[in-house]
């Protein structure tokens, strides 16, 4: 099963070796992980998508807690986060098909950021699943070359991931 | 005040009463040695110059694990670093408070393969509980504040500082901070209250209840809180490897070492008893085979000051996160007298009479020598078993009375441990009698001590039981293996009475029941380092 982690750490050089340490040593699975600072210079904040049990999800909890320059975790409760992540896909496109394209970007929510006589390059910002769609949609156009994200979340309603508490 | 970052480092150690360093130098920590040595003339510290880094941290282990407190160990970058890694990971795996100080390059060189230079924060990542690699001078405090206080604090656990030789020579205004404070880490030590009461309960219902003893009672110095509690409660104690001596082997609730290589009475205590109460004990797969069974048939109870070994390798009924003196003491307050002695009866009838492998003509029968040897020396002797047959022979065979102690390489099973370990506990203790007990496999392994012993007068004792193989290998391949016997001969190895003779060491060779008594009269001499080797028949077995 797929659990979304968020993590806030110490904005220090190395905390993210660490991490990604303990999940190859402890033999944790990881789907996706995504970093970047917060509104508070010093603490980063990561997201992991895991894959595993209840077992392995409490593991990975209470190892990551461990790791001293770990400030919080939370496991995000099913359906109770939202969760985006971002794709640039470039598409090998000719001029015959381009209009096609526009079509499904303009259906998708995607934007072309891109274009030459024979690529196209497009935008999505969207969910996992979204995103997954999206590319089957395209794939018959051809890619080329594509990059995605990892998945960011935050939870829903006014509850806050606090540092300091 | 100005000081270099070298001078603030002795300035940190100084503050936090650190007396021995073990270590060996290069040019890397060259800064660091030279404002040591103002600080050896001066008398406020002494610097054991080891023969190998892994033994110096090893050294540093045994210092720790009988003062309770960090202990330090010193390398120079790239090789001098890298060698203390087994050291690192075997504290790691035993939870053992060590601060390690390594030298590295100049900063502007890190990254450019330079001389000596290894990524030792990257390379003991895995082993330590927490690194530091010092970037900015001015920092060094706080960073030797908070190693020693992560170190020895919650699980304890070692801490690397590696410092680079240019800001080892900076010039700082320096402070040491009389404090620590670090967001992110905050160890429970008091336990929650309701469980405690749940605790409490599940004691008093259950009709045959055990105490399982780990490590983590001499990490928390919670060994009389362990033995009044069972005492008051009645109830029958086991131990892990690392839990050997925290309970009085000659108090009739004591039944023994559980485990693949534990006694009989211990292993059938676990599988009858109704209610586990485990101790500072991870259940380690070599303490408990199968852990899935044993929750599914007995109500777990589980103490640990760290939350994520509760539930790794057992389910608890009754999880409970806290330093187990503070806990042992908060249920010492709550509970009542009870009786079990139909119970304890029960298990003590086990394996009551047993009978130990004859040893052939001219060799000794090992165990029955462990035996004599804890008869011989003082109550408070500590004993540090190695790492193969011997630690088996030692932990199963060695009756540990109150106020000694079994130092061992638990978790990682660290050839070569025993003898440094011994230094180290020795230079903690010097009034106590000290004996590493090794085979002739681990000996050969870290037997260049033997020089920093004698260069520094600690006054140990050894015991090298020699049976030309590597015993516990060469049993799994006679038992596992169909007695294709590969690899465990050690032929080739020196006469090692004329070993410890050209250290300047008095030895002798046990091989029968007079030159036992010459044996045992050397190890009860109160001065002088000795040796004394104990020939065993190449094919006896462990149990």
């Amino acid at each position: 099963m797929k659990h979304t982690i968020s993590v806030l750490v110490e904005n220090h050089s190395g905390v993210l070796s660490r991490i990604s340490g303990l999940f190859s040593r402890r033999g944790f699975n990881i789907e996706s992980l995504a970093v970047g600072p917060t509104h508070d210079p010093s603490v980063s904040r990561i997201t992991i998508v895991a894959d595993g049990d209840e077992h392995t999800v409490e593991q990975i909890e209470k190892q990551l807690n461990k790791l001293i320059e770990v400030i919080k975790v939370k496991t995000f409760a099913k359906d109770e986060f939202l969760a985006r992540e971002a794709m640039i896909v470039k598409l090998s496109v000719s001029a015959a098909k381009r209009s096609e394209v526009m079509t499904i970007a303009e259906i998708t929510g995607a934007k072309v950021m891109d274009m030459t006589l024979s690529t196209m390059t497009l935008e999505l910002c969207d969910t996992y699943a979204n995103l997954c769609r999206f590319e089957e949609v395209i794939e018959p156009y051809g890619i080329v070359e594509m990059v995605r994200t990892g998945t960011i979340a935050i939870e829903k309603g006014s509850e806050v991931l606090n540092p300091k508490k | 005040m100005k000081m270099t970052v070298s001078k603030a480092m002795v300035e940190a150690l100084k503050k936090e009463n650190i007396k021995v360093v073990f270590g060996y130098p290069g040019a890397a920590i060259c800064p660091f040695y030279d404002a040591l040595l103002e600080a050896e003339n001066d008398g406020d510290m002494r610097h054991i110059l080891v023969r190998h880094e892994a033994n110096g941290g090893h050294e540093a282990s045994g210092y720790a694990r009988i003062t309770g407190r960090p202990a330090v160990c010193i390398a120079t970058s790239g090789p001098g670093a890298v060698n203390l890694v087994t050291a690192i990971a075997t504290a790691y795996a035993d939870s053992i408070p060590l601060i390690c100080i390594t030298g590295q390059v100049n900063t502007e060189q890190i990254g450019s393969d330079a001389f000596q230079e290894a990524d030792i924060t990257g390379a003991a990542e895995p082993f330590v509980k927490h690194s530091y690699l010092v970037k900015d001078p001015s920092q060094i405090g706080r960073i030797f504040k908070e190693a020693f206080y992560i170190a020895g604090t919650g699980r304890p656990g070692p801490v690397l500082i590696d410092v680079p030789m240019d800001v080892q020579r900076a010039t700082i205004d320096f402070k040491y901070p009389e404090k620590c404070e670090i967001r992110s880490y905050k160890p429970t030590t008091k336990g929650n209250y309701v469980q405690i009461k749940r605790v409490i309960k599940a004691l008093e219902k259950a009709k045959k209840p055990l105490i399982c003893i780990g490590g983590g009672v001499f990490a928390s110095n919670a060994k009389e809180q362990i033995n009044e509690l069972a005492n008051k409660m009645q109830i029958p104690v086991i131990t892990t490897m690392m839990g050997i001596s925290a309970f009085a082997d000659d108090d009739p609730l004591f039944c023994g070492m559980i485990g693949t290589h534990g006694v009989k009475r211990a292993n059938y205590a676990v599988n009858e008893c109704d209610v586990l109460f485990l101790v500072g004990a991870r259940v380690g797969d070599r303490a408990v085979k199968t852990p899935l069974a044993l929750e599914k048939t007995t109500q777990i109870i589980h103490i640990d000051i760290d939350p994520a070994e509760i539930g790794k390798n057992i389910g608890a009924d009754i999880p409970l996160v806290g330093d187990a003196k503070l806990v042992l003491e908060q249920l010492i307050e709550l509970s009542k007298p009870l009786e079990h002695s139909e119970w304890i009866a029960q298990i003590r009838e086990v394996d009551a009479k047993r009978e130990l492998a004859p040893a052939p003509k001219n060799t000794i029968q090992p165990r029955e020598f462990i035996k004599k040897l804890s008869d011989a020396l003082p109550d408070d002797a500590v004993i540090c078993a190695d790492v193969g047959q011997n630690q088996i022979w030692t932990c199963t065979s060695y009756a540990f009375r109150k106020g000694g102690r079994l130092l061992t390489s638990g978790g990682m099973g660290t050839m070569g441990y025993s003898v440094p370990a011994a230094i180290g506990a020795k230079l903690a203790a010097p009034g106590r009698t000290v004996c590493a007990i090794c085979g002739d496999g681990a000996f050969q392994m870290s037997f260049m001590e033997l020089a920093t012993a004698v260069q520094h007068g600690v006054d140990i004792k050894i015991v090298v039981m020699t049976n030309t193989r590597l015993g516990m290998v060469r049993e799994l391949q006679t038992v596992g293996y169909d007695d294709r016997q590969t690899a465990v001969f050690l032929d080739g190895s020196p006469d090692f009475i004329k070993l410890a003779e050209a250290y300047g060491i008095k030895a002798v060779r046990a091989y029968d029941e007079k030159t036992t008594e010459q044996a045992l009269a050397l190890l009860k001499e109160p001065k002088g380092i000795c040796l004394v080797e104990v020939v065993v028949d190449k094919d006896m077995p462990t149990l």
